[in-house]
């Protein structure tokens, strides 16, 4: 599984952050940062739910 | 349960249909929206689509195109028969139904007064976009916003992004003060009057001027002006009224459900027996928050309630107990190159400290309090500090405790 954000798209709103913030993080400087691209399989059911609740659609799983 | 359907085509509707995939359902599943489009997101129109950097067909929702769904859009419910299990749809047909998720929304209210004329707007649906757009492409020079909510306050900072002249006219003393206090308020109309917009707050629309009533028929007649509540005129090209929404429970009337204030549920999205509601238009007693009933019109909401009513839905099926639906409310709001988000339910007398950052520079954290519990936090290009406190939020945090952590 590979996460992959758009960043062109991301406006560091945020919420992936906060559903999984093993994952996703945006720092102080307001960027976010893809902590893990290649997080383990058990980290799925986290990552759905942060594709399925950003506001921009930013967020996708490639495998 | 082998039919169910999903009234409202809209971000709360589409999450219910989607859930009920996921959880097994695979009998009838049908989505009824008044709008003809294909379910699309709906924050980008004050912004991008009103800015005209982002055309329909790049907001339409991704499930939209995915889910297995019977579609029937362009059609409103016009009537719930509970005994019959029967809904039914503006072109006289009814549907059957074992199961229905009610996700229909709220709309714009208007101002009395103003139904005539073609260049008043609201701002709700791609279709109101278009018409607000059509209008600045024939050469609407000055916009008059009617209410500093989030919607007026984001179509100021669009069309100041336009190049247009803008008055902001609000009844309130600050911009968002009943959301946000008026401290934090006054933060926001500094913002706006920084990008050149005319911001007049605590004053009232007392009527509006036009010119052609009775002429150009069909065409409606256009308000020139903005009479205000101290008698000043406002001459204006265009006006967009954003007075906040009332939830759409006209076509349930007599249906049995309890309405107030839109479809009343119980703490797990159970309206009825087999009947759920999610998003704008439901009400429920909220357990975060000692079950006080209340009702959130926020984007993140439709999504996490529409599919918490699914499941509460396939449950009900299953002869299982639902789960109640706790909500910590949370929202976004772009304006020019800042970011608001707030999490929390917040009181516009709630205690407010800030705990980042400073209103000068625009970026800053505050937390809000009362009786001793943190309520929320609102950041301005600072969304980080709202997810850290936002988790705290649910968890209830002592407001001392809060400061002292923050340095405050």
């Amino acid at each position: 599984m590979r996460v992959v954000v758009d960043f062109d798209l991301c406006e560091s709103n945020a919420v992936c952050m906060g559903i999984a913030p093993e994952v996703f993080e945006v720092r102080d400087d307001d960027f976010l940062y893809v902590l893990q691209e290649e997080p383990d399989e058990s980290l799925r059911p986290k990552i759905e739910e942060a594709v399925a609740r950003c506001p921009k659609q930013a967020i996708s799983i490639e495998g | 349960m082998e039919r169910i359907v999903v009234v409202g085509a809209s971000l709360a509707g589409l999450h219910a249909a989607e859930a009920l995939r996921a959880g097994g359902f695979d009998g009838s599943l049908t989505i009824v929206g008044d709008e003809r489009p294909l379910p699309y997101d709906r924050p980008p129109l004050s912004k991008q689509v009103l800015a005209g950097t982002q055309q329909l067909a790049e907001i339409v929702l991704r499930q939209s195109s995915t889910i297995d769904v019977n579609w029937e859009r362009g059609v409103a419910a016009t009537g719930l028969d509970l005994s019959n299990r029967e809904l039914q749809l503006a072109d006289s047909r009814s549907l059957g139904f074992d199961g229905i998720v009610i996700a229909v929304g709220a709309a714009p209210r208007r101002l009395p007064g103003t139904e005539t004329y073609a260049n008043v707007c609201e701002l709700r649906t791609d279709e109101d976009v278009r018409r607000l757009r059509a209008l600045v492409e024939a050469g609407a020079r000055h916009v008059t916003v009617v209410g500093a909510g989030f919607i007026g306050c984001e179509v100021a900072a669009t069309c100041r992004g336009l190049g247009l002249d803008v008055t902001i006219v609000e009844p309130l003393p600050a911009p968002l003060a009943r959301v946000l206090g008026t401290e934090v308020g006054h933060v926001v109309a500094g913002l706006h009057v920084e990008h050149g917009v005319e911001v007049r707050l605590g004053i009232g629309v007392s009527s509006f001027e036009g010119e052609g009533e009775g002429e150009g028929e069909g065409e409606g007649s256009r308000c020139t002006g903005v009479r205000l509540s101290d008698g000043s005129l406002v001459e204006t090209d265009v006006v967009v009224v954003g007075i906040g929404v009332i939830p759409n429970t006209g076509w349930l009337e007599g249906s049995g459900l309890t309405l107030d204030d839109g479809v009343v549920c119980d703490e797990t999205t159970l309206a009825a027996p087999g009947v759920v509601a999610a998003g704008d238009v439901a009400r429920w007693p909220n357990p975060t928050y000692g079950g006080e009933l209340m009702r959130v019109e926020h984007w993140e909401h439709a999504i996490n309630m529409g599919t918490h009513a699914a499941r509460r839905l396939l449950a009900e099926a299953r002869g299982e107990p639902g789960e109640p639906f706790a909500a910590v409310p949370w929202f976004w709001s772009d304006q020019y190159d800042r970011k608001l988000q707030l999490a929390g339910r917040v009181r516009p007398d709630d205690e407010v400290a800030l705990v980042a950052g400073s209103y000068a520079e625009r970026r800053f954290c505050v937390l809000y309090g009362r009786e001793g519990r943190v309520t929320g936090v609102l950041a301005m290009n600072m969304p980080a500090k709202v997810v850290r406190y936002r988790r705290a939020l649910a968890d209830g945090v002592a407001w001392a405790d809060a400061l002292a952590d923050a340095g405050a």
